[in-house]
């Protein structure tokens, strides 16, 4: 008996699709992991009753899914960590265009589509972190700075797979031409202390232990460890401290996480509140207080971490051109012969 | 599947010319080496435990036998976490070193964690039980008649092992080794935290950096062109051989260590467990100490029950299956039989990404072909009825993991000799009689076996649960990859340990009844 209840519940479970398409329901997929999302969403729901389905993947995969399930896909909105991946979803035709002043006014040109395809929600800028007892401040420039020979051996910097650096390398494309970058990649790569490998955190303990001197970092990893509950971490992040590079020309290289609304999307209205939601006031210092992220506008209050590291100039640059020049950004560290 | 190897009618885009001039010969040689590695890794520490533990007897043996089990329940890239946080250059080891000796870096030399040797360690450290599993279980079935033979023939018993022992194993130690390999060239965790770009970081590169789904399937073509070949290549090497044994089963009396053996013996078997499940686990429960009890709610429990409730069903589902594709390959033992056989099993060398956007873009064209025509006929849209379900998230799993059952079930059923079932047709039993009475009892342990393998597998398995999960569900996996991902390693640990302590929930149970009875011949 036992068992044909347990059979009859576990095909049931099988074959009961676990979501609907109710009027007051928005799904998102998101590859900004749950932790770092569903808290927002739980708030969202709170304010205004609409249940919010949720699933987390990687971006591209993500991305995939949308594009086979097509105009029956029951997602809603798409929310990524990165502009890459917002841009190949433009590219993929699975986003639309969203008439919204609101969403205009809260977020800043270079961080949206031109054609309001998606919008950046939060900042994240790939700053440098350096040995406070061998390094000084002033002997820090620029990325670009990093490829001079007084540099041999001192620099760590994780794997060309990371979509941080392919996107700091898209943004030089950008703005430096393909020739003046391969040159710089060239020379920075032979900089390296060791092949690369590991995480942001792993680069920023390398500092601090003296195995290299400078590493090139999202922001958000020293403020976990400033942070983190391991005693350990904190002794590290607080050996190292952060410079913003290249304030004096065209400011620090800066990705988004951001969204948009599917093609699919049986409820643009309820997905267009959400997105606004993200940029609110609330949510923006949020992902400051939670993650150590970069609001999208002046003037959010931030955490005290961020203020402890001061204002910054970031990269004006439209963030799609971080995803034009991916690619290209690939193939050039390939040919340098970053790892 | 198709779909992959379809992609090779596709034509060649120009990444090729990119990845031909600069990293491809990376890609093949890293993933050969590694496999080389991890094959010789577990080759040895698997055959060494299951001889150990079968035919030897020492104090602590019992203890070892389903211990050297543990480090099943340990995903490679959790493993490869907690050591490079234990022996990384900021590690507690190497600063203690540098603190004792007033070393900076760059003054002694300490192998790099990071590495191609690294990820050979962490690799082997982790799949070895499935070498020991199959080949400890071929070592118990052995004829005795066979290894007494030998014994009374004046070998001693390490010339035992290598003249006729091992021989007769060879179905299991192949079994064992290839889903090691498998596993191995399916890995993405830990070679892209090692930062070795082996063959499988080129297939992701490649899709999501270069934005190249095509050149990046047309990559996982061509490795499993190359598994398929190796597993030709093998099934056709032993293809006269046959491994039925003739005697009837009394239990061989295990061979008694003592004095400095049996030290040995114990500490070897001691390290092996000690480094691939304990050193890890303590390290897993240092970092999962603090704030235990926050994080250990109602929503904790909710992704143990996922979990373990969706490895239950994959496992039993792969298992059915495996049984079936089995007997039908004894039955009808034919070339095209043995191809489909073999073309089933790749599954689990491809990354789990890809099984599952094979699986996703087939399932869903479907969904949005029978929503089109009901719409047309009916006027009554169907939605996607199967994408985005529990049920194509067991088939995807099926699919990936069918070849660890099919493996340990077929060498199983490759012990007995179909003049059996012959004999015992010919005194008037049924097929099903036959099965009943004389195969399920000699291939519980098999069965068993297979079915602890997958659910162990599912329950550590991330990528294809990532991406074809319903709204709002998770599992343990997921939670711990999320968090380890963002170098959360702390919050992860909760979850992983969860992982490890519910893939040792069936390991217990099982091996208890595989410990115990052996065999049970009636």
């Amino acid at each position: 008996m036992a068992i044909r209840t347990l059979f009859f519940s576990a095909l049931l479970m099988l074959i009961a699709p676990m979501y609907s398409v109710a009027a007051d329901e928005v799904n998102v997929y998101s590859a900004r992991q749950e932790s770092l999302i569903k808290p927002l969403l739980d708030r969202f729901t709170e304010q205004t009753g609409a249940k919010v389905n949720l699933v987390t993947g990687k971006g591209d995969a993500l991305l995939t899914r949308l594009k086979s399930e097509g105009m029956n896909s029951p997602a809603d909105v798409l929310l990524t960590v990165d502009a890459g991946r917002l841009y190949r979803a433009q590219e993929a035709n699975v986003l639309q265009a969203v008439e919204s002043d609101d969403l205009n006014r809260l977020i800043p040109s270079h961080l949206r589509s031109a054609d309001n395809q998606w919008y950046g929600l939060s900042v994240r800028a790939r700053v440098m972190v350096f040995a406070k007892d061998r390094v000084e401040a002033n002997q820090l420039s620029t990325y670009e700075a990093l490829a001079e020979s007084q540099w041999k051996g001192k620099i760590c910097v994780r794997s060309s797979s990371n979509i941080y650096n392919q996107s700091l390398v898209a943004g030089m494309i950008a703005s430096q031409g393909m020739l003046q970058t391969e040159a710089w990649l060239k020379e920075f790569v032979a900089n390296f202390a060791r092949p690369p490998a590991g995480g942001d955190r792993d680069q920023i303990k390398a500092v601090a232990s003296g195995q290299c001197d400078v590493a090139v970092v999202n922001s958000y990893y020293l403020g976990g460890m400033l942070l983190s509950d391991d005693q350990a971490q904190q002794t590290v992040a607080n050996q190292v401290a952060l410079f913003w590079p290249n304030q004096k020309d065209r400011g620090t290289h800066i990705n988004i996480s951001g969204a948009g609304i599917t093609q699919s999307a049986k409820n643009i209205e309820l997905a267009q509140q959400l997105i606004a939601f993200l940029a609110s006031d609330e949510s923006q210092e949020w992902y400051a207080e939670r993650n150590n992220e970069f609001p999208v506008r002046e003037p959010v209050k931030v955490s005290a971490v961020l203020e402890s590291w001061g204002p910054f100039v970031a990269d004006k640059l439209n963030v799609s051109e971080l995803g034009r020049n991916n690619a290209a950004a690939i193939m050039a560290m390939d040919r340098a012969g970053w790892k | 599947m198709l779909v992959i190897v379809a992609s090779l009618l596709q034509p060649f885009s120009s990444a090729w010319q990119h990845l031909f001039d600069t990293v491809l010969q990376d890609y093949i040689t890293n993933s050969l080496l590694l496999m080389a590695g991890v094959g010789a890794g577990t080759l040895i520490l698997g055959v060494s435990a299951a001889w150990l533990t079968a035919m030897c007897e020492f104090p602590g043996r019992k203890i070892l036998s389903w211990a050297f089990l543990l480090p099943m329940a340990m995903p490679a890239y959790i493993i490869a976490y907690t050591y490079t946080g234990i022996l990384d250059f900021s590690g507690p080891i190497q600063t203690a070193l540098r603190e004792a000796y007033g070393w900076q870096f760059g003054d002694y030399y300490f192998p790099e964690i990071r590495s191609l040797g690294g990820a050979i360690c962490m690799l082997s450290l982790v799949l070895y039980p499935y070498v020991y599993m199959l080949v400890r279980v071929a070592f118990l079935e052995q004829s005795t008649a066979v290894l007494e033979a030998s014994r009374s023939l004046g070998k001693k018993p390490w010339q035992t092992l290598f003249l006729v022992a091992l021989p007769m194993a060879r179905p299991a130690i192949v079994a064992g080794v290839s889903l090691a390999l498998m596993e191995t060239l399916a890995d993405y965790g830990t070679v892209a935290y090692f930062g070795v770009s082996s063959f499988t970081t080129g297939i992701f590169r490649t899709w999501y950096g270069l934005g190249e789904l095509t050149t990046a399937a047309q990559l996982c073509a061509f490795l499993m062109l190359f598994v398929f070949a190796l597993i030709m290549a093998e099934r056709w090497s032993r293809q006269r051989l046959r491994f039925h044994h003739h005697s009837a089963q009394k239990k061989m009396a295990r061979l008694q260590l003592n004095g400095w053996r049996s030290m040995l013996a114990m500490s070897i078997g001691s390290l092996i467990v000690f480094l691939g499940f304990v050193l890890p686990a303590a390290q897993l429960s240092i970092w999962a100490s603090t704030g235990w009890q926050e994080k250990l709610n109602a929503e904790f429990l909710r992704l143990l029950f996922n979990s373990f409730s969706l490895a239950a069903i994959a496992a039993v589902c792969c298992l059915l299956v495996a049984v079936f594709l089995a007997y039908t390959k004894r039955v009808f033992a034919s070339r095209i039989e043995l191809g489909a056989v073999a073309v089933a099993s790749l599954g689990y060398a491809v990354p789990g990404t890809v099984i599952a956007v094979g699986v996703l873009i087939p399932v869903a064209w479907l969904d949005n072909q029978i929503d089109f025509l009901s719409t047309t006929w009916f006027d009554y849209p169907t939605g996607l009825l199967i994408s985005g379900t529990i049920g194509l998230l067991v088939f995807a799993y099926l699919v990936r993991f069918l070849s660890v059952a099919l493996n340990t079930v077929d060498s199983g059923l490759t012990a007995i000799k179909p003049s059996i079932d012959e004999s015992a047709r010919s005194l008037g039993a049924t097929p099903s009689r036959v099965l009943r009475r004389i195969h399920l009892p000699i291939l519980r342990t098999s069965l068993l076996t297979a079915l602890l393998l997958v659910f162990v597998e599912v329950l550590k398995e991330l990528p294809t649960t990532l991406i074809l999960r319903p709204f709002n569900f998770n599992t343990l996996a997921v939670r711990t990859y999320e968090l380890a991902s963002d170098e959360r390693l702390m919050d992860a640990a909760l979850p992983a340990l969860a992982i490890v302590i519910i893939g040792l929930l069936p390991v217990l149970l099982i091996t208890k009844s595989i410990l115990n009875e052996p065999f049970s011949n009636e």
